[in-house]
């Protein structure tokens, strides 16, 4: 028996493939199953291929899935597309009203017209083609097709109840349809019990948005960029709830400025952007770490360089997250491995900026951000919020005039209080110049030096609960190692590999800055051979790796580069070629 | 009350005779007519000499980086209404590589004062060519004189629909001063332009050639600053070489007034952590 089901749909960019899916997907969850979905899409608004993938299944999922079971096509290129994902004895549903499917190539899938424009237009309107689609989804997994209902309902509602009841009518033909004419099914497998879950259903860029808010951020400044947007529209829809200001700067520049002049007058400020925008940051990343103004910056990574694939994804930026400015600066990386740590890695920054006094990015990318996928709830009881050192009104009233020191290099850690604007007996000016301890612009060597020292030193007794984490057996001689969206791919690569018999682990970053060195070399204890998997062309986390910790003998490279998320295929493939079966002890 | 005195900070690292001096003056003197404590003003500067606007001042200060003043500042506000803030820079800063920031604050209105410190010429790295010199203007980077026809800082922001447009100069303390009270006074987002001469790279554009071209529009009782086209008429026939209130639209809202959901009270000041009503009505968001 299957233990879940592929599916997807495709056609032309601006034909409503997008919300098909969604609907799809949200019906699916709401019947209870585990969803994870993947859209593919083009840069362009008219034309171009386009597709949404939804996998469904009775058990947590953090991976869109290799297979297809089913392939809803509004064209030849669909089925051309993504005819090397079908799986034996998958089921390809053509719209018959406007094209004969051919088979691409010689395989068992079997292809099903169904004249979706044409059911469509009976039911009041072709371009309900997509909900007749829905229907004849519904009927090949032999769904109810009211239990669709609520979600047309939520969909189309604000149009009206007439516009909801032909959705439905097409939906129920569409249905009707395929069970007359066809007899046969690709059923999903049981339901999990969700009993003591509470079921949702959101996007890494969702998360990590409503970690902002759960955090204490009550300010964004960003400019749009594909695929970092949707965290600036889930704030908007928030934020004047909860007293928070949204501004749309008029570009990256202006955006981090902003953010850190909202953190310097102590609101919890950040932005949110993606590679050409994070490019353009980077003098103002200098500036909050040589200030020491706290900033919170997701970059939610996409194909580079320069504008490269903007609808694709990858991990191509850590170098630039970890290294990325002129001159040196503490910064802190965090690298969170699934929609659930995006929504609290996301808080804890705000924590973690506040506490260290310096830049903190959130580093996600388009395949966690764009995926929308069930999750068993978020940890918002976990939510702290945590200031650092805020110096009070008191203690300065007690220093008197002239006595404060904002940048007090003699403080053991390196933090030194801050104060905010407004406060008496603390007035000082944040500088990205070089200065003393009271915050005044000088130039001599001493100085410098203890001011650089001061600063570096603020990261040396860094602790935090992200780092590495380890699946598998520890003792396994062989290991995967991977930061951020990858997480769920991995841990499937580790299972298949283990049932097969190979003895590996999973080891995995949520942050590269610091570097966890200590918990890595433990997570490291008796490998062999270990296949760094990452999306780009250069290795950049083996390379961090081996500057950081060594196992330059150790370490072998999976890399992927094209644009598409990581599959299973490709990482279990990799495996078997790096890591010898049988010459173990 | 504040004085001057509590303004007071160390001796400016400006050339004797720089106009920036005469700037800062009238910076703090407005402050302190309008009852202002030095903790309560914020100086957002950008990177010149006009840069160290933000180290003189007295109040709390955030050094920025070249040309983004403006957008830092914004949010200082947007974070603390509480705060009076100023944006400040030279010509350089914020005529040329922060320009698109300048006109952007003029269509958000945030409620923040801008204060260009114009002298033509880039001072802090030495005297070259900047985006308000004249043609043929003689510096280190254009030694045949420039070609470039400059930047029109008030005709721009009327343009713009600033709501609120200045010029004043550092010769003249007394008005300046006035006006950069008017523009704190101003409830949207205020620029006021000074020449501000840089008596040790600018020889053409001294006190004394202010003194001579300049007009002072405050004194003639026919100009109306309630009139945008008018002003731009006004101002391009004196070659823009004019001082006074520009123009002012008193009515407009600013951007924190429009913002939908902006709290009454400071940002800053209130409690931002969610309830669990808070968390219940979010969660179900996902469901
Ligand atoms: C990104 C960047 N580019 C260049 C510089 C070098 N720089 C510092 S100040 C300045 C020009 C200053 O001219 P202006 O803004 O007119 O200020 P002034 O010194 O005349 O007051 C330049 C080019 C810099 N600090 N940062
Ligand atoms: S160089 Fe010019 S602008 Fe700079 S301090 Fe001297 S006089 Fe002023
Ligand atoms: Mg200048």
């Amino acid at each position: 028996m299957i233990q879940d089901v592929g599916w997807k749909v495709g056609g032309k960019q601006g034909e409503g493939i997008d919300s098909t899916g969604e609907i799809y997907a949200i019906a699916l969850h709401r019947m209870g199953y585990y969803v994870f979905t993947y859209r593919h899409f083009m840069s362009l608004i008219k034309g171009g291929h386009t597709n949404y993938k939804i996998r469904a299944s009775n058990r947590q999922l953090r991976h869109h899935g290799d297979d297809l079971h089913v392939l809803v096509a509004f064209d030849q290129t669909t089925i051309d597309f993504n005819w090397n994902e079908m799986v034996d004895g998958g089921i390809v549903i053509y719209d018959a009203s406007a094209f004969e499917a051919v088979k691409p190539s010689h395989r068992d899938v079997n292809l099903f017209g169904v004249p979706l424009t044409e059911i469509a237009k009976q039911a009041g309107n072709a371009i309900m083609k997509n909900m007749v689609a829905i229907g004849v989804s519904a009927a090949i997994s032999k769904l109810d097709p009211e239990e669709f209902r609520p979600v047309v309902q939520d969909k189309f509602g604000k149009k009206g109840q007439a516009v909801v009841e032909s959705n439905m009518e097409a939906l129920l033909r569409g249905y009707a349809y395929f069970q007359e004419h066809y007899h046969v099914h690709f059923p999903l497998p049981d339901k999990p019990d969700l009993r003591d879950v509470d079921h949702l259903f959101a996007s890494g860029n969702q998360a990590t948005a409503f970690g902002a808010l759960a955090g204490g951020c009550r300010f964004l400044a960003a400019y749009p960029i594909t695929p970092a947007t949707e965290i600036m529209y889930w704030v908007l829809e928030q934020f004047p709830k909860y007293g928070g200001v949204v501004v749309q700067a008029e570009d990256e520049i202006a955006a981090i400025n902003m953010a850190i002049g909202a953190n310097f007058a102590g609101v919890r400020g950040m932005t949110s952007t993606s590679g050409p925008g994070f490019s353009l940051m980077m003098e103002a990343l200098g500036l909050a770490g040589m200030s020491e103004t706290p900033v919170v910056i997701v970059d939610v990574q996409r194909s580079g360089p320069s504008t490269g694939l903007p609808t694709k994804t990858e991990q191509s930026d850590l170098s630039e997250a970890v290294n990325g400015t002129h001159g040196e600066i503490p910064r802190i990386v965090l690298t969170p491995r699934t929609v659930e740590e995006c929504f609290l890695y996301t808080a804890e920054a705000f924590n973690l900026a506040d506490r260290y006094q310096c830049p903190v990015i959130v580093m996600t990318d388009l395949y966690m951000g764009m995926s929308f996928q069930s999750v068993d709830g978020f940890p918002v009881h976990r939510v702290r919020q945590d200031r650092g050192k805020l110096i009070s009104d008191e203690e300065l009233a007690k220093l008197g005039r002239f006595a404060y020191q904002r940048y007090d290099a003699s403080v053991p850690d390196g933090i030194s209080p801050r104060a905010l604007p407004g406060q008496k007996n603390a007035r000082y000016v944040a500088l990205g110049n070089e200065h003393n301890g009271v915050g005044l612009e000088v130039e001599d060597q001493e100085t410098r030096v203890t001011q650089m020292r001061k600063r570096q030193r603020k990261l040396e007794g860094f602790r935090h609960e992200s780092g590495v984490t380890v699946d598998g057996r520890q003792d396994a001689p062989y290991a995967l190692i991977g930061f951020g969206s990858t997480y769920g791919v991995l841990e499937e690569a580790r299972e298949v590999l283990e049932s097969q018999g190979l003895p590996v682990k999973h080891i995995h970053f949520s942050r590269v800055w610091p570097f966890p060195a200590d918990a890595f070399h433990d997570a490291m204890d008796g490998v062999r051979l270990a296949l760094v998997t990452e999306q780009n062309a250069t290795g950049q986390l083996k390379r961090l790796i081996r500057e950081q910790a060594g196992y330059h003998d150790v370490l072998q490279s999976c890399l992927k580069y094209d644009g598409d998320p990581m599959s299973l295929k490709e990482i279990v493939h990799t495996a078997y070629q790096t890591f010898p079966m049988g010459v173990l002890n | 009350m504040a004085t001057m005195l509590d303004y007071q900070t160390e001796r400016a690292t400006w050339c004797p005779g720089c106009g920036d001096f005469g700037v800062l003056n009238a910076m703090q003197k407005a402050c302190v007519n309008l009852g202002l404590e030095p903790e309560q003003v914020v100086v957002v500067s950008g990177i010149g000499c006009s840069g160290k606007m933000s180290q003189h001042f007295g109040g709390y200060g955030l050094h920025s980086l070249h040309g983004r003043s403006i957008p830092t500042a914004q949010a200082v506000k947007l974070a603390n209404k509480d705060l009076v803030v100023f944006a400040a820079g030279g010509d350089g800063d914020g005529f040329g590589i922060g320009m698109g920031h300048f006109i952007h604050a003029m269509r958000r209105n945030v409620d923040i004062t801008y204060i260009v410190m114009d002298n033509h010429i880039y001072g802090l790295t030495t005297g070259q060519a900047s985006p308000t010199s004249d043609v043929g203007s003689k510096t280190k980077t254009s030694p045949q004189g420039t070609v470039e026809q400059p930047i029109l800082p008030l005709q721009l922001a009327l343009a713009q629909n600033c709501g609120f447009v200045a010029q004043g100069f550092s010769g003249n303390v007394k008005q300046l001063v006035n006006l950069i009270e008017k523009a704190i006074q101003h409830k949207g987002f205020s620029f006021v332009n000074v020449f501000s001469p840089c008596v040790t790279f600018n020889k053409v554009n001294t006190y004394d050639f202010y003194k001579a071209h300049l007009v002072d529009l405050d004194q003639d009782p026919d100009y109306d600053p309630h009139d945008r086209v008018a002003a731009l008429r006004r101002v391009a026939e004196a070659n823009n070489l004019v001082t006074g209130l520009i123009y002012e639209d008193p009515d407009r809202p600013s951007f924190e007034e429009s913002l939908p959901g902006y709290p009454d009270d400071a940002i800053v000041s209130r409690d931002w952590t969610l309830r669990q009503e808070d968390y219940d009505a979010i969660l179900a968001t996902f469901r």
